[in-house]
Parts: C-alpha cells; sequence; structure tokens
C-alpha cells in the first residue's frame, strides 16, 4: 500500500513510541490521512466531496443518536415526541432539522461525488472495487433516508412507507406475502415503525463499516486525479496532511455555510408541509412524492404506464431499481482505456449534453405531478439514461479518439517534466 | 521572500493557521453547548416542577405520600408525643443539627413536609404508611440499609449523611401548600 517514497512515521517522544510499538493507532491514522499518505497534487475541489460525505455521515450518527434519545417509536405517540423534540427539549429544534437538512446534503455530496465519478471515469481499473462499494453505500443510505422519513409517523411517512413497500408487491408470486412480511401488517403500523426506527438506527454503522472498506481500497491503489494519469514518482504527489487536510477543510467550512444557511433560515424547504399533519390511514396526501434525492428514481419508477408481457407496475420498479444496479457493471461497460473526461472529447459531450441534462429532466418530473406532459417526459428520459450507460459509454469508448495526456501529473502542473524530456531526447537521439 | 516578514520572523501563513484553527475550534466547541444542553431536563419535565397538597384531611399522626419532580413527598401531621420527642433532643448531638421548627414552617409546626427519599442512596423509607415499621426513633425507617430517621425527619442512625431534605414550600392558603 501506498508509494514507496511515502513518509514514516516516527514517534516522537516515550509516551507515543511505547503505543506505537503496541497499539500503532497513530501510525495508522498518520498513513490513512496524515503526512504519511502521498496524494497527487493536481486534486481539484471536486475531490473534496469523499471527506464531505464522511463529514455527514458522522453528523448524522451524531444528531441522530440525540434524536433518539428524545423520539419513541411507537406509532401512538411518534409524532408527538417529534413536536416534543421541537418545542420542549432543550435544542430539540436545532438537532432535528440539522439531522433532517444533513440527510439532504449527505446526497448532494454523494451525488457530486458519484457524478465526478462518473466525469472522470473514477470507477476504471485499478480501482473498481472502490466502485463497487461506493454503489453499495449509495444503496444502504438510500434504505436509510428512506425510513428515517417514517419515523415522524406525518402523512408523506406513512404513506411513503405504503408505497415504497408497496414496490415489493410488484413481484409475482411472493410480492404480496412479501410486502405484508416487511410491514408486519397490511398496512403501515406500530411494527413497521418499530423495525424501520430499528434498522434506521443500525444502518448508519453499516454505511460506516463500507465506507472503512472503501477507503482500504481507494488507499491500494491512491487517488485518481483529473488528468486520470497515474502517479509516476514523488514529485506527482503531496502528503495528505498538511496539504488536503487543509483543503478539505476549506471546503468543509464553505459547505457548512450552506449548510448553516439551510438549517437557520430554511429548515423545511426540502421537506413536505404533509408532514406536519399526523398519519392518517384513511386519507392519501394530494400529491404525494418522495424526498428530493429520490425525484429521478421515482420518475423512472412512474414512466412504465403500459403492460408489456409483464405489468407496468413491475417494470416500473424492475427499471427503478436496474437504474443504480447498472453502475455496477460501469467499470466494463467505459472501455476507454483514457480516464479522465478532459481528454475524451466525444465522451465529454455525452456527459455534459446527455446524461446530466437527463438527469436534471428525471429531477424535474420526479417532483411533479403524475400527469401529461411529465409522464411522456419521463418515459424518454428513462429510455435515453439506460441508452447512455449501455449503448451510447460502450459505443463512445470504442471510436472515440482521445486527445493527447500529458507524461505525467508534474508536466501537467508544472507545463514540463524533465523525466519526459530526457525520454524524448534519448528517444530522438536512438 | 515575500511571505517572510523578516523581523520578527512570524510568516502571513502562520496568522492564517492560527486564524483557522481558532476559528473552527470556536465554532466546534459552539456545537458541543446543544449536544450537552439537550440531555438537560426539557421544558415539560420543568413545566411538572410544582406541586399543591391538601393538608386539611391529615390527622395527627397521619402522613400522605404525594408526588414532587416524580419522587415521593411525605407531608405528616405530628402528634403532641412526637413534637415534644422532637424538641427534647439535644440538637448538637445530631449528625446534621436541625430544630424541628427549622424543619417546619411557623405556626404550622406538626406539619412536617420532607423528601421520601432517603438522603444515603435514595430509597424510600417506611414509616409513611399506617402499619409500617418507623425505626427506632419512631419517625421513619430505610429498610435498604437500615437508616433511622426520627420524627422531625432527621438521621439518628445508620449510613444516611444528612436529615430527609425538606423541599422548598410555602402555605398558599390555611390548608394547602404549594412544594417547588
Amino acid at each position: 500500500m501506498s508509494f514507496p517514497w511515502a513518509r514514516q512515521y516516527e514517534p516522537t517522544n516515550g509516551f507515543m513510541k511505547f503505543l506505537d510499538e503496541r497499539l500503532p493507532l497513530p501510525r495508522l491514522v498518520y498513513n490513512a490521512v496524515g503526512a504519511g499518505y502521498p496524494v497527487p497534487r493536481n486534486l481539484s475541489y471536486m475531490w473534496n466531496f469523499g471527506v464531505l460525505a464522511g463529514f455527514f455521515l458522522v453528523a448524522q450518527i451524531v444528531t441522530g443518536v440525540v434524536l433518539a434519545m428524545h423520539y419513541a417509536a411507537n406509532a401512538e405517540v411518534a409524532f408527538g415526541t417529534v413536536e416534543h423534540i421541537m418545542r420542549d427539549v432543550n435544542w430539540g429544534w436545532l438537532m432535528r432539522y440539522a439531522h433532517a437538512n444533513g440527510a439532504s446534503f449527505f446526497f448532494i455530496v454523494v451525488y457530486i461525488h458519484i457524478f465526478r465519478g462518473f466525469f472522470y471515469s473514477s470507477y476504471k481499473a485499478p480501482r473498481e472495487m472502490i466502485w463497487l462499494l461506493g454503489v453499495v453505500i449509495f444503496l444502504l443510505m438510500m434504505a436509510t433516508a428512506f425510513m428515517g422519513y417514517v419515523l415522524p409517523w406525518g402523512q408523506m411517512s406513512f404513506w411513503g412507507a405504503k408505497v415504497i413497500t408497496g414496490l415489493f408487491g410488484a413481484i409475482p408470486l411472493v410480492g404480496e406475502p412479501l410486502q405484508v412480511w416487511l410491514l408486519g401488517g397490511f398496512a403501515p403500523d406500530n411494527a413497521a415503525l418499530n423495525r424501520f426506527f430499528s434498522l434506521h438506527f443500525l444502518l448508519p454503522f453499516v454505511i460506516a463499516g463500507v465506507v472503512i472498506l472503501h477507503i482500504w481500497a481507494l488507499h491500494i491503489p491512491g487517488s485518481s486525479n483529473p488528468t486520470g494519469v497515474e502517479v509516476k514518482k514523488e514529485s506527482d504527489t503531496l502528503p495528505f496532511h498538511p496539504y488536503y487536510t487543509a483543503k478539505d477543510g476549506f471546503g468543509l467550512g464553505v459547505i457548512l455555510l450552506f449548510f448553516a444557511f439551510m438549517v437557520f433560515f430554511l429548515p423545511n424547504t426540502l421537506g413536505h408541509p404533509d408532514n406536519y399533519i399526523e398519519a392518517n390511514p384513511l386519507a392519501t396526501p394530494a400529491h404525494i412524492v418522495p424526498e428530493w434525492y429520490f425525484y429521478p428514481f421515482y420518475a423512472i419508477l412512474r414512466a412504465f404506464t403500459f403492460d408489456f408481457i409483464l405489468s407496468a407496475k413491475l417494470w416500473g420498479v424492475l427499471a427503478m431499481f436496474a437504474a443504480i444496479l447498472v453502475w455496477f457493471f460501469l467499470p466494463w461497460l467505459d472501455r476507454s482505456p483514457v480516464r479522465s473526461g478532459h481528454y475524451r472529447p466525444l465522451f465529454r459531450k455525452f456527459f455534459w449534453f446527455g446524461l446530466i441534462p437527463c438527469m436534471v429532466v428525471l429531477f424535474i418530473c420526479g417532483g411533479a405531478p403524475a400527469e401529461e406532459p411529465f409522464v411522456m417526459i419521463s418515459q424518454i428520459a428513462t429510455a435515453y439514461y439506460f441508452l447512455h450507460f449501455l449503448v451510447i459509454l460502450p459505443i463512445v469508448s470504442s471510436i472515440e479518439k482521445p486527445e493527447p495526456l500529458p507524461y505525467s501529473i508534474t508536466e501537467a502542473v508544472l507545463g514540463e517534466d524533465e523525466d519526459a524530456t530526457l525520454g524524448a531526447t534519448a528517444a530522438a537521439k536512438a | 521572500m515575500a511571505e517572510m516578514n523578516g523581523e520578527d520572523g512570524v510568516r502571513r501563513r502562520d496568522f492564517i493557521n492560527i486564524a483557522a484553527v481558532s476559528a473552527a475550534g470556536i465554532g466546534g466547541a459552539g456545537v458541543v453547548l446543544p449536544l450537552v444542553s439537550q440531555m438537560a431536563p426539557s421544558a415539560d419535565v420543568l413545566a411538572e416542577s410544582s406541586t399543591e397538597v391538601d393538608v386539611s384531611a391529615i390527622e395527627p399522626g397521619q402522613a400522605i405520600k404525594a408526588i414532587f419532580r416524580k419522587q415521593p413527598l411525605f407531608v405528616k401531621r405530628l402528634t403532641q408525643a412526637e413534637i415534644d420527642e422532637a424538641n427534647s433532643v439535644d440538637v448538637s448531638s445530631l449528625r446534621e443539627a436541625q430544630t424541628l421548627a427549622e424543619r417546619t414552617k411557623e405556626g404550622n409546626e406538626d406539619i412536617l413536609v420532607t423528601m421520601g427519599v432517603c438522603t444515603h442512596l435514595g430509597c424510600v423509607p417506611l414509616g409513611a404508611a399506617e402499619g409500617e415499621v418507623k425505626g427506632e426513633y419512631g419517625g421513619y425507617f430505610c429498610p435498604c440499609h437500615g437508616s433511622h430517621y426520627d420524627t422531625a425527619g432527621r438521621i439518628r442512625k445508620g449510613p444516611a449523611p444528612t436529615n430527609l431534605e425538606v423541599p422548598e414550600y410555602e402555605f398558599t392558603s390555611e390548608t394547602v401548600i404549594t412544594v417547588g
């Protein structure tokens, strides 16, 4: 692991030496996020978002543990305990707003992190395992966020739980019994609320575990970088500390400004007013939508309105899950040896003018009511989404002519690299 | 170099470093306050923090148990014999020197209001209800570790360090006390 020129940890006093010989925890930290971890010197701010995602995971766990101290997962009182948190618990409003908006920010930074990966092909060899673990983390996040949204036991909580577990009801033969088993009843009630609370508490720690694997796998080849050219030598890298601790710290400060603005000035903007009405099994809200971060996938779910061999309902469910599962195959769908979108002219066009607008359209349609023209637009966008990953990407990656890559990261940064010039001179002489 | 301030050797970067770390430290400390404070009693708990008790129906020698801040409260009307016994004790010989008058309200020396919480480790002493053991000194007896309290609720024997606590209360009318 790591490069041969990585600095070695040297305990500075007797106690650290004592500790290092028995439990080398400071050495682990030094090698993982300290001066002992060499990182490409050309990382842009797009490489901040992994650390930011880690920060929001921790923030969610801290605020979540606090909320769990005051919340009761019982359908009789759950809604009331949330109001108790908002009105009676010291700083309870802050904890709840930080947790609710923290979920949104966690998704924002993770989406940027994922799309950074798309553009710079961070999923390519030798980093496939990092990517696969990342998709697993994203799936776990979706499950965790969904179950968390059920806990306040408002109208959106209740009907969200009913609709999402209803997805499993689409599965042939076992669907209906499966849905009843998941809910522990015929509709969301105490049993469902209790198990969702239990799992909502558990899954973040599972995510933390997978994050450790994600980082472990990352530290084998080291970070990718905006050129996509692998690190060749020491002048291509900088120690993580202090260079990237400072850069990540600055990025964290910036995102915390936005976060604080949302928590203190627009705490309910990303939520739905209907969730301040207690769950009522007899009345569905007029316009039922999930949280914003599920909109694109919700649009794909609703895009299927016609039966074709299988029922429309089942197609929608399959397509929604497939929209994420297709990411697992990305390292093998994109066959270009060049990583960075900066050197891939055709790929770049399809990224900026294909995939990104497609996601924006799906996002808008997912939040819109299920009526025309949104249904038709969702259908076109859904078709393009799968076309992009399954057809366009493999074809583009095999026909495009990449632009010339820099010899090294050093050359990309400084404009010249002695080794490259020497190599060229030697070649000319020969 | 432009970065170096030759005179005292302090660089711009040193200043920025200290300023940034200080700002982060103060911000971090600001976050700790709500995280600690949220565990303190919430507004609804504090709202339950006073209790009214009607003492008119308590006969001499009888006691009732009320609840104050989710803990038992003993309200007892002492008999003349119990008052005399409490007053006959040499105060200086007590573990916590207090007279009966100091533990009751003027004009109502027969009404003894104490927490029903042993000052040793918090058990509920016996002696308030009819037929319960009152201990060697005729007041209250804690069965957990054998603390004996006298008729004025003062510790006389056993491991408890102080007398049964007399909470803050006042007579809001002839017959009603408000505790807390």
